[in-house]
Protein backbone atom coordinates (compact mmCIF):
# COMPACT_ATOMS: atom_id res chain seq x y z
CA UNK A 1 0.00 0.00 0.00
CA UNK A 2 1.32 3.49 -1.45
CA UNK A 3 1.55 6.47 1.39
CA UNK A 4 -0.90 8.06 -0.41
CA UNK A 5 -3.50 4.80 -0.36
CA UNK A 6 -2.98 4.63 3.71
CA UNK A 7 -3.57 8.36 4.15
CA UNK A 8 -6.86 7.86 1.84
CA UNK A 9 -7.72 5.20 3.86
CA UNK A 10 -7.21 7.26 7.30
CA UNK A 11 -8.98 10.66 6.05
CA UNK A 12 -11.41 8.05 5.17
CA UNK A 13 -12.03 6.85 8.54
CA UNK A 14 -11.87 9.73 10.28
CA UNK A 15 -14.19 11.24 7.65
CA UNK A 16 -12.00 13.81 6.72
CA UNK A 17 -12.59 15.65 3.39
CA UNK A 18 -9.42 15.37 1.74
CA UNK A 19 -9.80 15.71 -2.08
CA UNK A 20 -12.53 18.90 -2.94
CA UNK A 21 -13.34 19.82 -6.35
CA UNK A 22 -14.35 23.23 -6.67
CA UNK A 23 -16.13 24.12 -9.53
CA UNK A 24 -15.14 28.38 -10.12
CA UNK A 25 -17.92 29.24 -12.78
CA UNK A 26 -20.00 27.18 -15.40
CA UNK A 27 -19.44 29.63 -17.84
CA UNK A 28 -17.39 28.42 -20.97
CA UNK A 29 -15.93 29.27 -23.75
CA UNK A 30 -15.92 26.05 -25.23
CA UNK A 31 -19.47 24.57 -26.01
CA UNK A 32 -18.36 20.50 -26.06
CA UNK A 33 -20.94 18.15 -27.42
CA UNK A 34 -20.46 15.75 -24.39
CA UNK A 35 -20.41 18.60 -21.77
CA UNK A 36 -22.84 17.48 -18.45
CA UNK A 37 -22.66 21.64 -17.35
CA UNK A 38 -25.78 23.62 -17.36
CA UNK A 39 -24.28 26.83 -18.14
CA UNK A 40 -27.03 29.41 -17.17
CA UNK A 41 -27.98 28.16 -14.01
CA UNK A 42 -26.99 28.71 -10.46
CA UNK A 43 -24.98 32.25 -10.18
CA UNK A 44 -21.49 32.51 -8.92
CA UNK A 45 -19.70 32.62 -5.69
CA UNK A 46 -17.90 36.35 -5.42
CA UNK A 47 -14.49 36.61 -4.73
CA UNK A 48 -14.74 37.11 -1.20
CA UNK A 49 -17.24 34.14 -0.79
CA UNK A 50 -14.66 32.15 -2.67
CA UNK A 51 -11.93 33.33 -0.17
CA UNK A 52 -14.09 32.30 2.47
CA UNK A 53 -14.86 28.69 1.34
CA UNK A 54 -11.19 28.06 1.18
CA UNK A 55 -10.13 28.93 4.60
CA UNK A 56 -13.31 26.58 5.79
CA UNK A 57 -12.18 23.67 3.44
CA UNK A 58 -8.45 24.35 5.62
CA UNK A 59 -10.10 24.49 8.86
CA UNK A 60 -11.91 20.82 7.61
CA UNK A 61 -8.02 19.65 6.56
CA UNK A 62 -8.60 19.61 2.72
CA UNK A 63 -5.62 18.98 1.38
CA UNK A 64 -5.86 18.12 -2.24
CA UNK A 65 -8.01 20.89 -3.65
CA UNK A 66 -8.84 20.83 -7.43
CA UNK A 67 -10.33 24.30 -9.44
CA UNK A 68 -12.19 23.79 -11.89
CA UNK A 69 -15.36 24.87 -14.63
CA UNK A 70 -16.82 26.11 -16.61
CA UNK A 71 -13.83 27.92 -18.13
CA UNK A 72 -11.92 29.05 -15.00
CA UNK A 73 -9.98 31.56 -16.63
CA UNK A 74 -13.40 33.42 -17.39
CA UNK A 75 -13.18 34.38 -14.07
CA UNK A 76 -10.87 37.73 -13.94
CA UNK A 77 -10.34 37.00 -9.89
CA UNK A 78 -9.10 33.42 -11.07
CA UNK A 79 -5.19 34.25 -9.93
CA UNK A 80 -6.41 35.93 -6.44
CA UNK A 81 -8.22 32.82 -6.13
CA UNK A 82 -5.35 30.64 -7.02
CA UNK A 83 -3.37 32.72 -4.95
CA UNK A 84 -5.13 32.57 -1.80
CA UNK A 85 -5.74 29.00 -2.00
CA UNK A 86 -1.76 28.47 -2.61
CA UNK A 87 -1.52 30.53 0.60
CA UNK A 88 -3.52 28.30 3.19
CA UNK A 89 -1.43 25.56 1.48
CA UNK A 90 -3.70 23.11 -0.57
CA UNK A 91 -2.59 21.16 -3.11
CA UNK A 92 -4.29 22.77 -6.11
CA UNK A 93 -5.16 20.78 -9.84
CA UNK A 94 -6.35 23.50 -11.96
CA UNK A 95 -8.56 22.38 -14.94
CA UNK A 96 -8.74 24.78 -18.01
CA UNK A 97 -9.21 24.55 -21.67
CA UNK A 98 -6.31 27.73 -21.77
CA UNK A 99 -7.64 29.40 -24.58
CA UNK A 100 -7.55 32.63 -22.49
CA UNK A 101 -3.89 32.06 -21.27
CA UNK A 102 -1.52 34.14 -21.40
CA UNK A 103 2.62 34.20 -20.88
CA UNK A 104 1.52 36.45 -17.46
CA UNK A 105 -0.72 33.98 -16.21
CA UNK A 106 1.80 30.53 -16.93
CA UNK A 107 4.40 32.63 -15.00
CA UNK A 108 2.22 33.52 -12.35
CA UNK A 109 0.72 29.96 -12.11
CA UNK A 110 4.51 28.77 -12.21
CA UNK A 111 5.36 31.08 -9.14
CA UNK A 112 2.37 30.12 -7.15
CA UNK A 113 3.42 26.53 -7.28
CA UNK A 114 0.17 24.62 -8.30
CA UNK A 115 0.83 21.04 -8.92
CA UNK A 116 -0.43 20.46 -12.36
CA UNK A 117 -2.72 21.75 -14.75
CA UNK A 118 -5.17 19.64 -16.93
CA UNK A 119 -6.47 20.50 -20.58
CA UNK A 120 -8.68 18.29 -22.40
CA UNK A 121 -7.26 17.73 -25.98
CA UNK A 122 -9.66 15.13 -27.49
CA UNK A 123 -7.41 14.82 -30.73
CA UNK A 124 -4.08 15.43 -32.50
CA UNK A 125 -6.13 16.57 -35.28
CA UNK A 126 -7.25 19.91 -35.09
CA UNK A 127 -10.68 19.55 -36.96
CA UNK A 128 -11.66 16.21 -34.63
CA UNK A 129 -10.68 18.14 -31.39
CA UNK A 130 -12.38 21.51 -32.81
CA UNK A 131 -15.52 19.37 -33.85
CA UNK A 132 -16.12 18.35 -30.30
CA UNK A 133 -15.12 21.67 -28.82
CA UNK A 134 -17.77 23.50 -31.43
CA UNK A 135 -15.04 26.33 -30.97
CA UNK A 136 -12.83 26.79 -34.73
CA UNK A 137 -9.10 27.08 -33.72
CA UNK A 138 -9.57 25.93 -29.89
CA UNK A 139 -7.23 23.08 -30.69
CA UNK A 140 -4.48 25.66 -31.42
CA UNK A 141 -5.04 27.81 -28.55
CA UNK A 142 -5.20 24.78 -26.02
CA UNK A 143 -1.89 23.97 -27.53
CA UNK A 144 -0.42 27.04 -26.99
CA UNK A 145 -1.43 27.05 -23.17
CA UNK A 146 0.39 23.55 -22.85
CA UNK A 147 3.07 25.07 -24.94
CA UNK A 148 3.17 28.12 -22.12
CA UNK A 149 2.59 26.35 -19.06
CA UNK A 150 5.82 23.74 -19.75
CA UNK A 151 7.99 26.81 -20.96
CA UNK A 152 7.29 27.68 -17.24
CA UNK A 153 8.00 24.71 -15.65
CA UNK A 154 4.12 23.77 -14.38
CA UNK A 155 2.79 20.31 -15.16
CA UNK A 156 0.84 19.83 -17.71
CA UNK A 157 -1.81 16.33 -18.05
CA UNK A 158 -3.44 16.03 -21.13
CA UNK A 159 -7.06 14.97 -20.45
CA UNK A 160 -8.28 12.75 -23.42
CA UNK A 161 -12.08 12.12 -23.29
CA UNK A 162 -12.57 9.42 -25.35
CA UNK A 163 -15.87 9.06 -27.28
CA UNK A 164 -17.18 7.76 -30.47
CA UNK A 165 -15.64 10.79 -32.57
CA UNK A 166 -12.25 10.70 -31.62
CA UNK A 167 -11.72 6.94 -30.27
CA UNK A 168 -9.71 6.30 -33.40
CA UNK A 169 -7.34 9.32 -31.84
CA UNK A 170 -5.85 7.90 -28.71
CA UNK A 171 -2.51 6.95 -29.80
CA UNK A 172 -2.14 10.19 -31.22
CA UNK A 173 -2.97 12.61 -28.53
CA UNK A 174 -0.44 10.41 -26.53
CA UNK A 175 2.55 11.06 -29.00
CA UNK A 176 1.37 14.41 -28.89
CA UNK A 177 1.75 14.78 -25.34
CA UNK A 178 5.26 12.86 -25.36
CA UNK A 179 6.02 15.27 -28.10
CA UNK A 180 5.15 18.00 -25.80
CA UNK A 181 6.91 16.86 -22.17
CA UNK A 182 3.40 16.49 -21.02
CA UNK A 183 1.58 13.14 -19.77
CA UNK A 184 -1.73 12.19 -21.21
CA UNK A 185 -4.59 10.22 -19.55
CA UNK A 186 -7.53 9.14 -21.45
CA UNK A 187 -10.84 8.49 -19.50
CA UNK A 188 -13.97 6.82 -21.34
CA UNK A 189 -16.39 8.24 -19.03
CA UNK A 190 -19.34 9.60 -20.68
CA UNK A 191 -22.27 10.76 -18.52
CA UNK A 192 -25.55 12.01 -18.29
CA UNK A 193 -25.69 15.75 -17.85
CA UNK A 194 -26.37 16.85 -14.01
CA UNK A 195 -29.86 18.03 -14.79
CA UNK A 196 -30.78 14.44 -15.99
CA UNK A 197 -30.30 14.86 -19.38
CA UNK A 198 -29.37 11.31 -21.06
CA UNK A 199 -28.49 12.60 -24.12
CA UNK A 200 -24.47 12.64 -23.81
CA UNK A 201 -24.35 9.04 -23.25
CA UNK A 202 -25.30 8.04 -26.97
CA UNK A 203 -21.39 9.58 -27.29
CA UNK A 204 -20.16 6.83 -25.50
CA UNK A 205 -17.76 4.21 -26.71
CA UNK A 206 -18.61 0.89 -27.54
CA UNK A 207 -17.82 -2.16 -25.20
CA UNK A 208 -15.27 -3.44 -28.10
CA UNK A 209 -13.41 -0.36 -28.50
CA UNK A 210 -13.65 0.16 -24.36
CA UNK A 211 -12.01 -3.55 -24.12
CA UNK A 212 -9.61 -2.80 -26.78
CA UNK A 213 -8.69 0.71 -25.10
CA UNK A 214 -8.35 -1.18 -21.71
CA UNK A 215 -6.08 -4.08 -23.28
CA UNK A 216 -3.59 -1.57 -25.11
CA UNK A 217 -0.67 -1.57 -23.35
CA UNK A 218 0.34 2.31 -24.54
CA UNK A 219 -2.94 2.93 -21.88
CA UNK A 220 -2.75 0.69 -19.42
CA UNK A 221 0.68 0.08 -18.08
CA UNK A 222 -0.30 -3.34 -16.55
CA UNK A 223 -3.12 -5.04 -18.59
CA UNK A 224 -2.69 -8.44 -17.09
CA UNK A 225 -3.43 -7.11 -13.58
CA UNK A 226 -6.13 -4.76 -14.72
CA UNK A 227 -8.01 -7.09 -16.59
CA UNK A 228 -7.84 -9.52 -13.98
CA UNK A 229 -10.69 -11.61 -13.15
CA UNK A 230 -11.41 -11.14 -9.91
CA UNK A 231 -11.10 -14.46 -7.54
CA UNK A 232 -13.81 -16.92 -7.70
CA UNK A 233 -14.50 -16.71 -3.60
CA UNK A 234 -14.43 -12.91 -3.77
CA UNK A 235 -17.57 -11.85 -1.39
CA UNK A 236 -18.50 -8.12 -1.50
CA UNK A 237 -16.35 -6.20 1.03
CA UNK A 238 -17.05 -3.53 4.08
CA UNK A 239 -15.89 -0.86 2.14
CA UNK A 240 -17.14 2.37 0.96
CA UNK A 241 -18.05 2.04 -2.93
CA UNK A 242 -15.66 5.39 -3.29
CA UNK A 243 -14.33 8.15 -1.94
CA UNK A 244 -17.58 10.54 -2.60
CA UNK A 245 -18.90 12.10 0.40
CA UNK A 246 -16.58 9.85 2.53
CA UNK A 247 -13.48 11.94 1.91
CA UNK A 248 -13.81 14.23 -0.74
CA UNK A 249 -16.93 16.30 -2.10
CA UNK A 250 -17.53 18.63 -5.14
CA UNK A 251 -18.76 22.03 -4.76
CA UNK A 252 -20.87 23.99 -7.45
CA UNK A 253 -19.98 28.06 -8.50
CA UNK A 254 -23.34 28.74 -6.27
CA UNK A 255 -22.01 27.15 -3.52
CA UNK A 256 -23.92 23.80 -3.59
CA UNK A 257 -21.87 21.08 -2.03
CA UNK A 258 -22.41 17.45 -3.54
CA UNK A 259 -20.09 14.23 -2.71
CA UNK A 260 -18.90 14.34 -6.16
CA UNK A 261 -19.08 16.52 -9.13
CA UNK A 262 -20.70 12.87 -10.78
CA UNK A 263 -23.19 12.51 -8.14
CA UNK A 264 -25.41 16.06 -7.74
CA UNK A 265 -27.34 14.78 -4.86
CA UNK A 266 -26.94 18.67 -3.25
CA UNK A 267 -26.55 18.40 0.74
CA UNK A 268 -26.00 21.73 1.48
CA UNK A 269 -25.46 25.52 0.18
CA UNK A 270 -21.98 27.67 1.06
CA UNK A 271 -24.07 30.56 1.03
CA UNK A 272 -26.49 29.68 3.76
CA UNK A 273 -24.49 27.11 6.16
CA UNK A 274 -20.95 26.59 7.04
CA UNK A 275 -18.72 24.10 5.03
CA UNK A 276 -17.86 22.07 8.57
CA UNK A 277 -21.70 21.78 9.98
CA UNK A 278 -22.97 20.46 5.78
CA UNK A 279 -20.15 18.00 5.97
CA UNK A 280 -20.55 17.05 10.01
CA UNK A 281 -24.44 17.16 9.95
CA UNK A 282 -26.35 16.15 6.26
CA UNK A 283 -28.26 13.79 6.63
CA UNK A 284 -27.62 12.72 3.13
CA UNK A 285 -24.04 12.16 3.39
CA UNK A 286 -24.93 10.78 6.74
CA UNK A 287 -26.81 8.12 4.39
CA UNK A 288 -23.89 7.53 1.57
CA UNK A 289 -21.81 7.18 4.86
CA UNK A 290 -23.61 4.43 6.17
CA UNK A 291 -23.38 2.26 2.62
CA UNK A 292 -21.45 -0.23 2.09
CA UNK A 293 -20.44 -2.38 -1.22
CA UNK A 294 -21.80 -5.57 0.46
CA UNK A 295 -25.51 -3.47 0.76
CA UNK A 296 -26.06 -3.06 -2.66
CA UNK A 297 -28.60 -5.50 -3.66
CA UNK A 298 -28.07 -5.42 -7.74
CA UNK A 299 -24.05 -5.54 -7.49
CA UNK A 300 -23.36 -7.11 -3.96
CA UNK A 301 -23.93 -10.79 -6.25
CA UNK A 302 -22.06 -9.97 -9.49
CA UNK A 303 -19.07 -11.63 -10.53
CA UNK A 304 -16.89 -8.44 -10.66
CA UNK A 305 -17.89 -6.44 -7.40
CA UNK A 306 -14.26 -7.26 -6.05
CA UNK A 307 -13.09 -5.28 -9.07
CA UNK A 308 -15.65 -2.95 -10.37
CA UNK A 309 -15.23 0.66 -9.84
CA UNK A 310 -18.87 1.33 -9.73
CA UNK A 311 -19.87 5.05 -9.72
CA UNK A 312 -22.71 5.91 -7.14
CA UNK A 313 -23.31 8.73 -8.39
CA UNK A 314 -24.15 7.31 -12.13
CA UNK A 315 -26.22 4.78 -10.17
CA UNK A 316 -27.89 7.91 -8.68
CA UNK A 317 -28.24 9.61 -12.26
CA UNK A 318 -29.81 6.20 -13.03
CA UNK A 319 -32.92 7.05 -10.57
CA UNK A 320 -31.11 4.98 -7.08
CA UNK A 321 -28.16 5.82 -4.98
CA UNK A 322 -27.78 1.88 -4.11
CA UNK A 323 -28.31 0.68 -8.21
CA UNK A 324 -26.72 -0.15 -10.87
CA UNK A 325 -24.16 2.14 -12.93
CA UNK A 326 -24.54 0.26 -16.12
CA UNK A 327 -21.75 2.32 -17.45
CA UNK A 328 -19.25 0.22 -14.54
CA UNK A 329 -21.06 -2.97 -15.56
CA UNK A 330 -19.62 -2.56 -18.76
CA UNK A 331 -16.38 -1.25 -17.83
CA UNK A 332 -16.27 -4.35 -15.23
CA UNK A 333 -16.85 -6.78 -18.30
CA UNK A 334 -14.29 -4.82 -20.94
CA UNK A 335 -11.81 -5.79 -18.29
CA UNK A 336 -12.47 -8.48 -17.07
CA UNK A 337 -14.53 -10.41 -19.74
CA UNK A 338 -16.78 -11.61 -16.97
CA UNK A 339 -20.71 -10.78 -17.87
CA UNK A 340 -22.44 -8.91 -15.14
CA UNK A 341 -25.84 -10.07 -15.08
CA UNK A 342 -27.46 -6.50 -16.19
CA UNK A 343 -25.89 -7.10 -19.32
CA UNK A 344 -27.25 -10.13 -19.35
CA UNK A 345 -30.27 -8.94 -19.80
CA UNK A 346 -31.73 -10.77 -17.15
CA UNK A 347 -30.51 -8.74 -13.88
CA UNK B 1 26.49 28.78 13.92
CA UNK B 2 23.24 28.81 14.02
CA UNK B 3 20.91 27.42 10.99
CA UNK B 4 17.95 29.17 9.80
CA UNK B 5 15.07 26.77 8.76
CA UNK B 6 11.90 28.24 6.14
CA UNK B 7 8.87 25.75 4.11
CA UNK B 8 9.34 25.99 0.55
CA UNK B 9 6.80 27.51 -1.30
CA UNK B 10 6.46 24.93 -3.68
CA UNK B 11 4.97 22.28 -0.56
CA UNK B 12 1.29 21.98 -0.35
CA UNK B 13 0.78 20.71 3.59
CA UNK B 14 -1.83 19.81 6.42
CA UNK B 15 -1.79 18.28 9.72
CA UNK B 16 -3.57 15.03 9.99
CA UNK B 17 -4.11 13.89 13.73
CA UNK B 18 -1.16 15.30 14.98
CA UNK B 19 0.96 14.64 12.21
CA UNK B 20 1.74 16.40 9.07
CA UNK B 21 1.61 15.33 5.79
CA UNK B 22 3.43 17.92 3.29
CA UNK B 23 3.37 16.67 -0.81
CA UNK B 24 5.84 18.98 -2.81
CA UNK B 25 4.16 20.24 -5.37
CA UNK B 26 6.96 20.26 -8.00
CA UNK B 27 6.98 15.74 -8.39
CA UNK B 28 3.88 14.85 -6.17
CA UNK B 29 6.20 12.73 -3.46
CA UNK B 30 4.35 12.80 -0.61
CA UNK B 31 5.47 12.55 3.26
CA UNK B 32 4.28 12.23 6.68
CA UNK B 33 6.42 14.29 9.76
CA UNK B 34 6.11 13.42 12.47
CA UNK B 35 5.17 14.95 16.33
CA UNK B 36 8.97 16.30 16.33
CA UNK B 37 9.24 17.28 12.48
CA UNK B 38 5.84 19.14 12.83
CA UNK B 39 7.21 21.39 15.44
CA UNK B 40 10.20 22.32 13.42
CA UNK B 41 7.49 22.26 10.45
CA UNK B 42 5.54 24.50 12.12
CA UNK B 43 7.67 26.96 13.46
CA UNK B 44 10.20 27.18 10.20
CA UNK B 45 9.79 30.74 9.60
CA UNK B 46 13.07 31.69 8.31
CA UNK B 47 13.58 34.42 11.43
CA UNK B 48 13.93 32.24 14.05
CA UNK B 49 16.92 30.26 14.89
CA UNK B 50 16.72 26.56 14.63
CA UNK B 51 18.02 26.57 17.97
CA UNK B 52 15.80 29.13 19.68
CA UNK B 53 13.12 26.42 18.10
CA UNK B 54 14.59 23.30 19.56
CA UNK B 55 14.83 24.92 22.93
CA UNK B 56 11.38 26.69 22.82
CA UNK B 57 9.18 24.10 21.28
CA UNK B 58 10.95 20.68 21.41
CA UNK B 59 12.36 20.25 24.67
CA UNK B 60 10.00 21.75 26.73
CA UNK B 61 7.30 19.66 24.96
CA UNK B 62 9.58 16.61 24.58
CA UNK B 63 11.69 16.70 27.74
CA UNK B 64 14.80 15.83 25.69
CA UNK B 65 18.47 17.59 26.48
CA UNK B 66 19.50 20.48 24.47
CA UNK B 67 22.45 19.24 22.90
CA UNK B 68 21.20 16.30 21.48
CA UNK B 69 17.54 17.37 20.58
CA UNK B 70 19.42 20.00 18.15
CA UNK B 71 21.82 17.83 17.18
CA UNK B 72 18.51 15.19 15.64
CA UNK B 73 16.55 18.67 14.31
CA UNK B 74 19.43 19.64 12.44
CA UNK B 75 20.09 16.34 10.81
CA UNK B 76 16.16 15.82 10.68
CA UNK B 77 16.25 19.57 8.47
CA UNK B 78 18.84 18.69 6.58
CA UNK B 79 17.13 15.28 5.47
CA UNK B 80 13.78 17.27 4.30
CA UNK B 81 16.15 19.94 2.64
CA UNK B 82 17.26 17.60 0.61
CA UNK B 83 13.80 16.29 -0.50
CA UNK B 84 13.23 20.51 -1.24
CA UNK B 85 10.93 20.75 1.47
CA UNK B 86 12.29 22.98 4.05
CA UNK B 87 14.85 25.41 3.29
CA UNK B 88 18.13 25.55 5.59
CA UNK B 89 20.23 28.61 5.68
CA UNK B 90 23.06 29.67 8.02
CA UNK B 91 21.25 33.10 7.60
CA UNK B 92 17.95 34.51 7.87
CA UNK B 93 15.71 33.41 5.14
CA UNK B 94 13.69 36.18 3.33
CA UNK B 95 10.36 34.90 2.31
CA UNK B 96 10.26 34.76 -2.02
CA UNK B 97 13.83 35.28 -1.67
Amino acid sequence: MSLLDHINDKTARLGVPFNVQLDLTYRCNENCVHCYLDHGGGGEMDTSEVTGVLHQLADAGTLFLCLSGGETLLRPDFLDIVRTARSLLFNVTLKMNGILLTERDAECLAGLAVSQVHISIYSHRPEVHDAITRVPGSFDSSLNAIRLLVRHGVRVRIANVLMRENIADYRGVQALAAQLGVEARIDPTVTPALDGDPSPMSLRIAIPDLQRVFRDPAVVKDVEKFCAPPPADAQPGGDYPCGAGINGCYISPSGDVMPCIAFPLVCGNLRRQRFGDIWRESELLGQIRGTRIRDLPKCRECVNVASCTRCPGLAYLSGDMLGLSLLDCEKAYARTGLLPLPLTGSG
Amino acid sequence: MSLYVARSSAVAARALEGEMIVMSTRDSTLFTLNEVATEIWQAADGRTPLEEIVERSICVKFDVEPAAALRDAEECCRKLAAHGILLVSEQPIVPGA
